[in-house]
């Protein structure tokens, strides 16, 4: 029913912590990692992969829109949501769809992020180890 | 049916990405990012209709499949045009800036 505006809100707050991030990393410089040969690399910023959260929620929350859309859940006219001008009952399904399945998209969503951050740090540490070996 | 085709237009453009990198130039990974968070996104919406359907869920009707494959069409669509838009307003080519700009000998 509406149950994308859970990860689109999701995504407002992490963009606005995402700009956040980005001016405290300018004006910390930038980070670099040393390998235990001394040989030095540029660590990709913490802002960039919060940027990977942001460009997943806003891109499904976007073609999850137009689902809704094309299925008459939302309009682009007031009240935007068709359950708000059905009455409390049909308000409070698309509050309970949107505290379940909302909820568990954002979840997800966040869990493989979460997961992406891991494998890329782990690959970083690799690659460190691997440059020495390399020349 | 819209999962369906929300997952494989995200391999195809993630694997087209990969397969052109380090070359960025037509900023692909827009369209990669739509798909794979439109894709994970459906996904729960699947669990949650199987939840609530089981078996049933994997047997819709002929007409309910047309119209979510019609659905999974328009998506890929909106999608490119995100993706598009996306191209000719950062222009990493400078096509755009060439053609508005001439240069003057």
């Amino acid at each position: 029913m509406a149950c994308f505006l859970v990860p689109m809100t999701e995504a407002i707050v992490m963009t606005v912590v995402q700009k956040v991030v980005e001016k405290k990393e300018k004006k910390a410089g930038v980070e670099t990692v040393t390998s235990a040969d001394g040989y030095r690399m540029e660590k990709l910023p913490f802002s960039k992969k919060i940027g990977w959260l942001n460009k997943l929620l806003w891109g499904g929350s976007a073609l999850l829109a137009f689902e809704h859309l094309w299925h008459g859940e939302i309009v682009p006219f007031f009240p935007f949501l068709t359950a708000a001008s059905e009455g409390p009952e049909a308000v409070s399904e698309m509050l309970g769809e949107m505290g379940t399945v909302g909820v568990s998209m954002a979840a997800l969503i966040t869990v493989v992020w979460l997961g992406m951050l891991l494998v890329t740090s782990l690959m970083q540490k690799k690659a460190l180890k691997a440059i020495p070996a390399a020349e | 049916m819209t999962l369906l085709v929300s997952v494989f237009a995200a391999l195809i453009t993630t694997a087209i990405w990969y397969k052109r990198q380090p070359d960025n130039e037509m900023k692909l990974g827009v369209l990669c990012w739509l798909f794979w968070g439109a894709s994970l996104m459906w996904l729960v919406d699947a669990i949650f209709e199987y939840a609530e359907a089981g078996a049933e869920y994997f047997a819709p009707a002929l007409k309910d499949m047309a119209n979510d494959l019609f659905l999974g069409l328009s998506v890929v669509a909106l999608a490119m045009i995100i993706w598009l838009i996306v191209l000719l307003i950062t222009d990493p080519k400078g096509v755009v800036k060439g053609k508005l700009l001439k240069k003057k000998q």
